[in-house]
């Protein structure tokens, strides 16, 4: 294996952790048997959860769409296997958050159907948004834990431009080894996948970055480069230091540009997407799959047979580790993702989701050392690659002063556990960055509600002022009014005549005035004789 | 299957506050070693003495405090308090003066803040200015390093010395006593002679052996290598011992090329004295010391600024534990103002919230 003659640089800190990649990687990627019943959450994404378009009773075919929307951000699912849907409910999902999330559940008949496929062979006579959109129908989302449309993220936008697309195949996380696995195995679609997302966003450079850590991948893709006699795709040989997997981190590596805090890569000239993704894309377009299964690595103590697996997406946790040997007699942690940023799960009855790249149970661990004060010793700052002063937002965050834990950049936190991993007081550092940031969130929710109830509050405040003034004119001027009328009458009085202002009553006076006068002509009429 | 819950990271590791402060204890042998060797057994009986004293009050103000005492006990924190104070203790100091100096260390200057973690001031050093201040003629009793002149006390003689005042008959208090080269050089200097004339003076010339002072210069020369390296191991931090040594290097020899009868040289500085001890063990205490890479710089060569300054002009021969409590208090605030420029911001962006608040 020859390291690359890409130039590197390094990012701030970091971990040397080791691997425990070995265990999973021993067999090929096993597929793992299609369930009896999948359950298809129909949030798999970052951005709007789409509309449903099939009903409890409906048979669907493999690959048919669920639900989508026609939001931007977002992106549909679709039935990983042919068979009748026979539930439509919020069920319990992996997510940190254990909330439940509406799930369609399928009934597999066995049978494995597919739609209609329409794959493009030359994607070349179609225009960039024509794919893009073929990828947003095939619900391609970041495979590498984002699960950020796809569609949404190889659109640069106008003025955007895309310098260097990095294809993210570090797998810098301990235990992970799905991404290995995919790019020994599938290291020709990837190189496709990259080609097809060049494309779409038109960048010169194509950077494949892999950790030292994996050479039957390196090998294997630049074989199919070398074999194409590709120019412009090059695999970059990192270092393995975690947490270089990092999207921010890994750019730095290879470009040594610095993703500003509040920007996003394009910012810089960058795209970034993981291996899987690639692949999901080059099946999108090449053969018009849409994402409908994914490798998972099935690892740890806590199970007989660690390995890699493909699995369809909406099978349930449980059944893979049946599949891998069962559970070991001392499991106690359910771990999706990997063991720095992954969380955990309650149960495995849980269906996989385009998110799960990992589960990784564990054993119950040796004791470690008690919980101590913090000693300010500074090994955190060390190692984080964020470049902040983890102690410092530890100290502020614990009292809970949120102004000052903003001034250090808590925002920046990438909560990779760097941090946690080397603080000689055992201190959970970061659930003290997640319960700040949540607070903090919060603190902002509840600010902009009483903001918003301040102003309705004063906009009722100003109309009952302004009725009330109203109301105390027309007082006013009733007042006034009256005022004048007495003050009128008080004059006539003295002058010793009454003195009507009403119009009304002096003409209504002046007419019976009238016809006394008339009737008095008349008596004296008829009394005398006529002239 | 119910499983365990827990925010991650998920991977259990083994550091430990416990591990830190033996490793840094362990370091302190050989110099230990070398100060017994030169100074007699009084070195190591203060060391058990107050260690003794350090970890009595520890248990007592923890059981009063109300806090778990085993895990606090054995994290060594105390020990290493108390046996920095006793190395900087005078080796004949009765025992009351260590008992008073620890005691003060630990109950007042460490429980009181909050225990660990949580003091601003170098407990062994507080416990030191506490002493040498209220028992300025006790905290004198240095034994002369070991010259063919004098003989060493024995282990009981001293321990007579130490806990009952009770001399051996055959000698005086000045028989056993002198003060230090740090302490002659500054009563010389303030006699009007040179440099050169106390370094070579009948009596007190052989004390300054051919750099630091006889004895002091082994003891300072062991306590570099370990303190080395603990640096090369990554217990300590290199940034505040670096700067230390180079603010005196840097100060000393500019004033003894300026002035060489007056200003003792930079080897003199650097090997006499708590130097060594001072960089590489005092103050790189991380609880009273800045945690940033910048700050760490300026707090070392701050200390090593005012340790010059002390034993220059000050009333003190040797500063060390004025200058590592002075620039403490400095501590907070170099954390503040060298904050790191953090990933993705611009260096300008700092101190951006003076900014906020302005606009309010």
């Amino acid at each position: 294996m020859s390291r690359s003659a890409h130039h590197l640089w390094h990012f701030h800190g970091g971990l040397k952790l080791p691997g425990n990649k070995a265990q999973s990687t021993a067999r090929p990627v096993f597929n793992a048997s299609i369930p009896k019943r999948l359950v298809i959450p129909v949030q798999q994404h970052i951005g709007e959860q789409g509309k449903l378009l099939v009903q409890v009773g409906d048979r669907v075919l493999k690959g048919q769409t669920l639900a989508e929307s026609s939001q931007y951000i977002s992106a549909p699912v679709h039935a990983s296997t042919s068979g009748t849907v026979i539930d439509i409910d919020e069920l319990p999902a992996p997510h940190p958050s254990g909330l439940n999330t509406l799930c369609v559940v399928i009934e597999a008949d066995g049978k494995d159907q597919w739609i209609e496929l329409e794959p493009v062979k030359y994607p070349i006579s179609k225009s960039p948004a024509q794919l893009r959109q073929l990828v947003r129908k095939a619900g391609v989302v970041g495979l590498g834990g984002a699960t950020f449309p796809t569609a949404v993220k190889v659109n640069p936008g106008p003025g955007a431009y895309i310098d260097t697309l990095i294809i993210n195949g570090a797998e810098c996380e301990p235990y992970i080894s799905c991404d290995d696995m995919l790019m020994r195995e599938h290291a020709d679609e990837l190189v496709s996948g990259c080609e097809l997302i060049q494309y779409m966003v038109a960048s010169k450079h194509c950077l494949i970055a892999i950790e030292d850590n994996k050479p039957e991948a390196i090998s294997a893709l630049q074989a199919v480069i070398k074999d194409r006699a590709l120019h412009n795709i090059e695999v970059v040989v990192i270092p393995t230091l975690y947490p270089t997997g990092g999207e921010k981190q890994l750019i730095k590596v290879l470009t040594h540009k610095e993703v500003p805090s509040d920007g996003f890569p394009s910012d810089v000239g960058v795209l970034v997407q993981n291996v899987g993704t690639a692949v999901a894309v080059h099946k999108a377009i090449h053969l018009g799959e849409p994402l409908i299964s994914r490798i998972v690595t099935i690892t740890g103590e806590g199970v007989n047979e660690p390995q890699n697996m493909q699995v369809l997406i909406g099978t349930s946790i449980s059944e893979l580790i049946e599949q891998c040997g069962g559970y070991h007699k001392d499991a106690s942690k359910l771990i999706m993702g990997g063991p720095m940023m992954g969380f955990t799960l309650q149960t495995d009855h849980l269906p996989v989701t385009k998110a799960c790249n990992c589960i990784l149970v564990e054993n119950t661990p040796a004791e470690a050392p008690p919980q101590m004060p913090c000693i300010r010793c500074g090994a955190c700052a060390t190692v984080c690659p964020a470049q902040l002063l983890p102690q410092q937002l530890y100290w502020h965050a614990s009292s809970k002063n949120f102004d000052l834990v903003q001034d250090y950049h808590l925002f920046d936190c990438i909560e990779c556990g760097c941090c946690n991993h080397v603080c000689p007081s055992q201190i959970p550092l970061v659930q003290y960055y997640r319960f700040a940031k949540t607070e903090i969130w919060s603190q902002e929710r509840d600010r902009i509600k009483s903001d918003h109830a301040r102003v309705r509050h004063d906009f009722r405040q100003a109309r009952l002022e302004l009725e009330k003034k109203e109301r105390e004119e027309k007082l006013r001027k009733k007042k006034e009014m009256l005022a004048k009328k007495k003050q009128a009458e008080a004059e006539a009085a003295k002058d010793g005549k009454t003195v009507d202002v009403d119009p009304k009553k002096a003409a209504i006076e002046a007419a019976m005035k009238r016809v006394q006068e008339k009737k008095a002509a008349q008596q004296t009429g008829s009394d005398s004789p006529k002239e | 299957m119910q499983f365990k819950t827990a925010s991650s990271p998920h991977m259990v590791h083994n550091n430990s506050v416990q591990t830190l402060m033996f490793k840094v204890l362990l370091a302190m042998i050989p110099g230990t070693i070398a100060m017994i060797v030169f100074f007699g057994w009084g070195v190591l009986i203060n060391i058990i003495f107050a260690s003794v004293v350090a970890l009595s009050a520890e248990a007592l103000m923890l059981w009063i405090r109300n806090r778990p005492i085993k895990p606090y006990l054995t994290d060594g924190s105390a020990l290493l308090t108390a046996w920095l104070l006793a190395l900087a203790l005078p080796q004949l100091a009765p025992w009351w003066l260590t008992l008073i100096g620890v005691a003060f260390a630990i109950i007042v200057a460490k429980h009181l803040y909050g225990g660990l973690g949580f003091n601003p001031f170098n407990p062994a050093m507080v416990g030191y200015v506490v002493v040498i201040i209220s028992f300025p003629k006790e905290m004198t009793q240095w034994v002369p390093p070991l010259l063919e002149d004098y003989t060493l006390l024995s282990f009981t003689e001293t321990a007579r010395i130490i806990f009952f005042n009770e001399l051996p008959l055959t000698y005086g208090w000045d028989a056993i006593t002198m003060a230090t080269p740090l302490d002659t050089v500054k009563t010389q200097l303030g006699l009007e002679l040179s440099i050169n004339e106390i370094e070579n003076h009948k009596t007190y010339g052989p004390m300054f052996g051919s750099i630091g002072g006889f004895g002091w210069e082994w003891v300072n020369g062991l306590f570099l290598a370990s303190g080395l390296y603990l640096v090369i191991k990554g217990v300590i931090d290199w940034r505040i011992p670096a700067g230390l040594i180079a603010a005196l290097l840097i100060l000393s020899n500019t004033f003894a090329l300026y002035d060489y009868a007056s200003y003792t040289p930079p080897t003199f500085h650097l090997f006499s004295g708590g130097i060594m001890l001072a960089a590489f063990f005092i103050a790189t205490d991380p609880v009273t010391a800045a945690t940033t890479t910048k700050g760490r710089w300026l707090y070392g060569a701050g200390i090593g600024v005012f340790i010059f300054i002390i034993r220059t002009w000050g009333a003190y021969p040797d500063g060390i534990a004025f200058a590592v409590l002075l620039m403490n208090m400095a501590a907070p605030l170099l954390d503040y103002y060298t904050m790191p420029r953090a990933f993705g911001h611009r260096w300008t962006e700092f101190p951006h919230h003076h900014k906020e608040h302005e606009d309010e």
